[in-house]
């Protein structure tokens, strides 16, 4: 483990030498904000971070994606509608649609984004409370078989942060009856619905299971001492699973 | 210069909390007429020059494309304003 992040407390993911070597690509958009943290979560992880710029079209053969949070672009227009057509996604966006199915994780912005970028149905309106909303939020994993959660048991609570403005989940019946019937609602929240998503959705994947987008953020929840409650590290898994995804694909 | 408005509107069966805020807020005002409020949004596109038929669809394609979302907003109005 780097000097560069002293870990708090006796936690360490221990990650096999395996999985050093996976190469995770984290995209910075004008306006991003959580870009440190999940490169912080990935290194944590035991993945080696890879910094993306939105106006670049490289790649750089990185083995997975995330969108971090953030207001890109200030939310102008609609959250996420104009980093949508940033060059980094177009490639992003093929990649995701490839063969290879490169994994992309869409957190909080980065979930507005994939669903602007119809990598994802639905899409993302203001809290139904119209309040900007920060606090710890309960989660239940409803779907372990997608490449950004398959640390984790299906029907396994988890603890993370939720902090957004335009939380809002809505899609039509239709839509919410498909992705509950594929088994495509990944995190349900649970307690109580901080925003007005339908059917209580915090996150989904894509058909193919390697896009997965929520609301909440995993990424501050990966350190022992800093997560909810202060001990809280719920979030790694969503970071090591994808390792997992990758050492057993054949990228 | 002329211009070409765009209206977009929040789909009927989506609920706007804009508007509702908007509708809470009139009758403490006075203005007690109102019973719903829909917020949506205007977009004036300048253009340079003569405004074409061609243009017109690049207004349409830009408005259905980029200026809407149509999971949850329908464009209600394209049109050119003369100055």
């Amino acid at each position: 483990m780097s000097s560069e992040f002293p870990l708090i407390g006796d936690f360490s993911p221990a990650p096999g030498a395996a999985l050093s070597g996976a190469r995770i690509g984290v995209v910075t958009f004008p306006g991003t904000l959580d870009d440190r943290d999940a490169a912080r979560a990935v290194r944590l992880a035991g993945a080696e971070p890879v910094a993306l710029w939105h106006a670049d079209e490289s790649l750089q053969d990185v083995d997975a994606v995330i969108l971090p949070g953030g207001f890109s672009y200030g939310d102008y227009l609609r959250a996420g509608a104009i980093a949508r057509f940033a060059p980094m996604m177009s490639k992003i966006i093929d990649a995701a649609n490839s063969d290879a199915k490169l994994p992309v994780l869409g957190i909080c912005n980065g979930f507005q984004i994939l669903t602007e970028s119809h990598l994802l149905p639905g899409s993302m309106i203001k809290n139904d409370h119209l309040k900007f909303i920060c606090r710890d939020q309960v989660l239940r994993v409803e779907n372990n078989a997608t490449a950004w959660t398959s640390q984790y048991a299906t029907g396994q609570e988890i603890s993370i942060v939720l902090k957004n403005q335009d939380g809002q989940y809505i899609a039509d019946e239709k839509t919410l009856d498909a992705l509950e019937a594929e088994g495509r609602v990944a995190f349900r929240y649970v307690g109580w619905n901080p925003n007005g998503s339908r059917r209580d959705i915090a996150g989904i994947s894509n058909e193919a299971g390697n896009v997965v987008g929520l609301m909440p953020h995993p990424e501050h929840a990966v350190e022992a001492g800093y997560g909810p409650d202060h001990t809280g590290t719920d979030g790694l898994g969503i970071f090591t699973s994808v390792l997992t995804t990758l050492v057993g694909g054949t990228k | 210069m002329p211009r070409i408005v765009v209206d977009v509107m929040p789909k009927p069966e989506i609920l706007d909390p804009q508007g509702k805020a908007i509708v809470g807020a009139l009758p403490r005002l006075g203005f007690d007429a109102f019973a719903g409020v829909r917020q949506g949004k205007r977009f004036e596109l300048t253009v340079e020059g003569e405004i074409t038929e061609a243009v017109l669809e690049q207004a349409r394609n830009a408005a259905e494309t980029l200026l809407s979302n149509p999971v949850i907003e329908d464009v209600v109005n394209v049109e050119v304003v003369a100055d």
